[in-house]
This record gives structure tokens, C-alpha cells and sequence, in this order.
């Protein structure tokens, strides 16, 4: 596979499960063993309850659009490839919501409210991005 | 909780010039803003013995401002960096006044310098360090993308358009157009809004703030010591903070801020309600943000900020002149400390052409991060 120059999550102790998963191709999201809430991005304590304990829920992997924009201009060359993309922010319907890009659709498509579920992106051996792509 | 209304009073503040200045550092800017500021209270260095700085954004150097106490030779007893991005000069005249009160010092400078315009890509200006691996992956690069989606949604939710965002850079540019110390000068019509490049939908270069080369300073002292020097003293009435979080993705709002607490905070501390502003200095690293702190300042209600804005309501000789100075968006970037040293100005009546008539109540506002953390003042003459 050809370099990856763009930035890459760096797993640790709070976040290798849920990397790991997107490499299975599965979208996990951390539960509070405690107060049962999920939360995201992972920590290691419940955001509610103060938990430390927590587990990892399979979710659907389907939500809505909840807001988007479209980088039209690259912050550093390794992003000019991809101009114009769609940064968004996809609420789960599970509730909780995730930064992410929208893809495969045309621009002018993209609304808040459409349906879209998860497909994986395999930028390197190690690390797949959860994307978003319209239902059809 | 102490009642620090009026214990505190601004008598001196600093300018540099403000735009591309190659020859500068974050460190001169520092050092000459500091300089105007301390000469403009009529005090002299040996009698300050406070500073609070804030790193530029890509300053390395470590223990920020003992160092610049230090190339300044000041005697201090009270030092620190504060690090909350926009929201820094605000804070750092509240911990001003905590310190004062607290009798760790008398004579606070407060000062923010970076020569971001030159020499900020030198320095490493790429990635921000953000939540780094859940948005940088994905894009999410810089404010502009994170405000936008915040923009976007408020768009959503309430009807926002493009236009009302525009009048926001059209009154920053305008009241520009009447300060000498202003990168852009050049008043702009709707047409020149609507037809600048799109940068991140709704994002307009138009929206987005200056990249600039400049410093600010203010001096910060008792309302004691403050009566018998140069200039009338403009006291601080009120402050407040208040926290959004970090995320604007995870944010159980996207469209209400820190913002309210923090001007809730600052207007019940100085006795004063929104309709009392007679100039309101807001933070604008985007036109969004003067839009929805106007909101959750209380001067309209929560989705009414376009319309508030529209029809030249926020300009000069109106109801509500916001950014009389023309902003981060059109005076430049200098991290708000402008908002701060412009509200100065407005209640010294020292604006000439740009003055508010009569000013005597003013509110500053403060913003860091991506909407993160809010910081307000409010001032009096």
C-alpha cells in the first residue's frame, strides 16, 4: 500500500477497542457498565455516572446526518487529493454521534436528516475510518 | 463568593500595528505591546509586578511569560501562561483582578503577541493537535471546519442564511474602514460577500477572521491605585465564564454556547442587563460567532441573531454597534486582546471617527477553541 501521509489514530488504552473493531469491519461504541449510557469518543471514565467501568456495544451503524460542511480548501498538500470532501457529524441511532466524512454521493445530495450508515474505509493495513454513506 | 464589582479598573493599553511585519517575533510583539501599554497608564516598569501572557499558537518556548518578564526586566511577584485559546485575554483580566484582591500583586499587564502572519507555518502551522484521532482522520482540521458545522446546524434549526452572516463582515468592515490600525480596510458590499470563495460550506473567506501580525497589551490594577494616573480608569464591572466543551460533534447542543453562562455570570456581578450595552466588543473568529453570543448574551432570543443582525442593527450609530474596531474579521487577529484595548478606547471616548457617542457601558467577549470555552467582561467608565 502506497505511504498514508494524513493523520492516523494512534490506539492507546482508551481507544485501541474501538479502532480494532473498524478494522473487523464492526462500529463498537463504549457503554457505561454502571449507568448503561454510551458515550463517545471513548474515555476512560462515564462522562454521567463518573464510572470507570465500561463495556462495548456492536451498534447498528445506521443514523442520520446531523451537520455537515465541504472542504474546499486543503490545510496541507496530502489533503488536496480529496478536495472537495464532506466532513460530518452522523447521530447514531443509538444516540450518540461521531465526526466523520460523508461519502458516495454527489454534494448536492447531502442534506441534515438523510439516512446513512457505516462503511469502512481501509487507509492501511492497520487502520480502517468509519465513513458514512447514504442508504439506499 | 468575593464581590470583585469595580475593584479592578484598566489604565493602560497597548497597540502594535497590526498586519504583515516580517521583521517581527512573537516575542517583540509581546514586548512592544507591553511597553505602549505600561507607558500608557503612566506607570512606569518597576511598578508592575504581575503578567499573565498566553503562548502564541505555535510558540514552543516553555515558561512563556517568566520569559518575557524576564527580556523585559520586571520584578514580578504573580506570573502565569493561561491557555484557553480566544477566550485567553478575557481570562487573563479576571485572574488579573482574583490576583489583585488576593493581595499577590498590584499592577497586572496582560499581553498576547504572535507574528502568526509571517511566520506561523515556520512555526509548524498544520494540524491543530485536536481531538486529534476522532476528527483530524476524518478532516477535521481546522476551526473553520468545526464552526461551520455549527453554523450549518444553526442554519438547520432556525433559518440562518448566508445574508445575515454577511451583514456581520460587512459591519466589521465598515467600522475597519474608520480605524487606521486595521489590515482590511476596504468596505464590503453583500455582492463582495456572497461572491467570495467558498472555504467550508457556509463558510465564506468572508467569514473567516485575519491572519495577522500584532500584539496587544492592557494594565490592570486596584481602583485605588488606578485614580490618580494617566488616563480616567475604566473600571470592570463584570465577569463570567462558561464551558461548552470540546467536540463541537459531541456538543449536547450544537447551536447554545458557554456563552450564557458566562454573560448570566458577568451581567448579575455588574448589576446590568443586555438592553444597559452601549457597545458590545465580540469575539469574531468567525461571523458565526458574533451571531450566536449575540444570542446567548440575551440581546435577541436563541434563533432570532440573524434577523438581529440584519439591516445594519449591529453597525455604527445603531442600536447595538458591535466590533467597533472591525474584529478578528477585518482589524486582525490578535486573540481578542483588541476586543479588549477597542472597548477601552470606546469609554475614553478616544475613537475619533468610529466613537460611540456617549459610550459608558461596554461588554467584551471571549471564545476559545471550537466554540469551547466562553470568557465575558463587562466595563464601565
Amino acid at each position: 500500500m502506497a505511504e498514508y501521509k494524513k493523520p492516523l489514530p494512534v490506539l492507546d488504552s482508551d481507544t485501541a477497542e474501538f479502532w480494532e473493531s473498524c478494522k473487523r469491519h464492526e462500529l463498537l461504541i463504549q457503554r457505561c457498565d454502571q449507568c448503561k449510557s454510551l458515550r463517545y469518543p471513548p474515555r476512560s471514565i462515564c462522562p454521567k455516572c463518573f464510572s470507570l467501568n465500561a463495556r462495548w456495544d456492536k451498534v447498528s451503524g445506521r443514523g442520520e446526518v446531523y451537520s455537515f460542511t465541504v472542504a474546499r480548501v486543503p490545510l496541507s498538500p496530502e489533503w488536496i487529493p480529496d478536495i472537495p470532501y464532506v466532513i460530518g457529524v452522523i447521530q447514531l441511532n443509538e444516540g450518540v454521534r461521531i465526526v466523520s466524512n460523508i461519502v458516495g454521493c454527489k454534494l448536492e445530495d447531502i442534506k441534515i436528516g438523510m439516512t446513512v450508515e457505516v462503511t469502512f474505509d481501509d487507509v492501511t493495513d492497520n487502520i480502517s475510518l468509519p465513513k458514512f454513506k447514504p442508504v439506499p | 463568593m468575593a464581590n470583585l464589582k469595580d475593584t479592578c479598573a484598566i489604565v493602560g493599553i497597548g497597540e502594535t500595528k497590526f498586519g504583515t511585519l516580517p521583521g517581527a517575533t512573537n516575542t517583540s510583539l509581546n514586548i512592544e505591546a507591553c511597553k505602549m501599554a505600561i507607558e500608557d497608564s503612566g506607570l512606569t516598569k518597576d511598578d508592575v509586578d504581575g503578567l499573565l501572557g498566553q503562548k502564541a499558537y505555535f510558540e514552543p518556548t516553555f515558561l512563556w511569560s517568566t520569559l518575557l518578564g524576564d527580556r523585559m526586566g520586571l520584578s514580578l511577584k504573580y506570573t502565569a501562561d493561561l491557555d484557553l485559546g480566544g477566550a485567553t485575554p478575557v481570562a487573563m483580566v479576571q485572574h488579573a483582578i482574583m490576583a489583585i484582591n488576593a493581595g499577590l500583586c498590584s499592577v497586572v499587564v496582560c499581553t498576547f503577541g504572535e507574528a502568526m502572519r509571517s511566520h506561523g507555518r515556520q512555526q509548524g502551522w498544520t494540524y491543530m493537535l485536536r481531538t486529534r484521532e476522532f476528527e483530524e482522520p476524518f478532516g477535521l482540521l481546522m476551526p473553520t471546519h468545526a464552526y461551520s458545522l455549527a453554523c450549518r446546524r444553526h442554519m438547520y434549526e432556525y433559518g440562518t442564511t448566508s445574508e445575515q452572516l454577511g451583514a456581520i463582515a460587512i459591519a466589521c468592515r465598515k467600522h475597519a474602514s474608520m480605524n487606521d490600525n486595521a489590515q482590511q480596510r476596504k468596505p464590503l458590499t453583500m455582492k463582495d460577500y456572497l461572491d467570495s470563495r467558498m472555504f467550508a460550506d457556509p463558510f465564506r473567506l468572508l467569514d473567516i477572521c485575519q491572519v495577522t501580525d500584532g500584539g496587544a497589551a492592557v494594565v490592570v490594577t486596584s481602583v485605588e491605585r488606578a485614580r490618580d494616573l494617566k488616563h480616567a480608569p475604566v473600571y470592570i464591572s463584570g465577569m463570567g465564564n462558561g464551558h461548552t466543551g470540546v467536540g463541537v460533534g459531541w456538543f449536547p447542543s450544537m447551536t447554545t454556547t458557554g456563552a450564557g453562562e458566562s454573560a448570566k455570570m458577568a451581567f448579575e456581578m455588574a448589576g446590568l442587563v443586555p438592553g444597559d450595552i452601549d457597545v458590545a466588543e465580540i469575539y469574531d473568529c468567525f461571523t458565526y460567532t458574533v451571531l450566536v453570543t449575540l444570542e446567548d448574551y440575551g440581546f435577541c432570543k436563541k434563533g432570532e441573531g440573524g434577523p438581529f443582525v440584519e439591516g445594519g442593527r449591529i453597525e455604527l450609530g445603531a442600536e447595538l454597534p458591535v466590533n467597533t474596531h472591525g474584529g478578528l474579521l477585518s482589524q486582525g487577529h490578535v486573540d481578542g486582546m483588541n476586543h479588549i484595548t477597542e472597548a477601552v478606547k470606546q469609554l475614553r471616548g478616544d475613537c475619533g471617527r468610529r466613537q460611540v457617542k456617549g459610550a459608558e457601558i461596554a461588554v467584551v467577549s471571549g471564545n476559545g477553541g471550537d466554540l469551547s470555552i466562553h470568557t465575558t467582561l463587562v466595563l464601565r467608565r
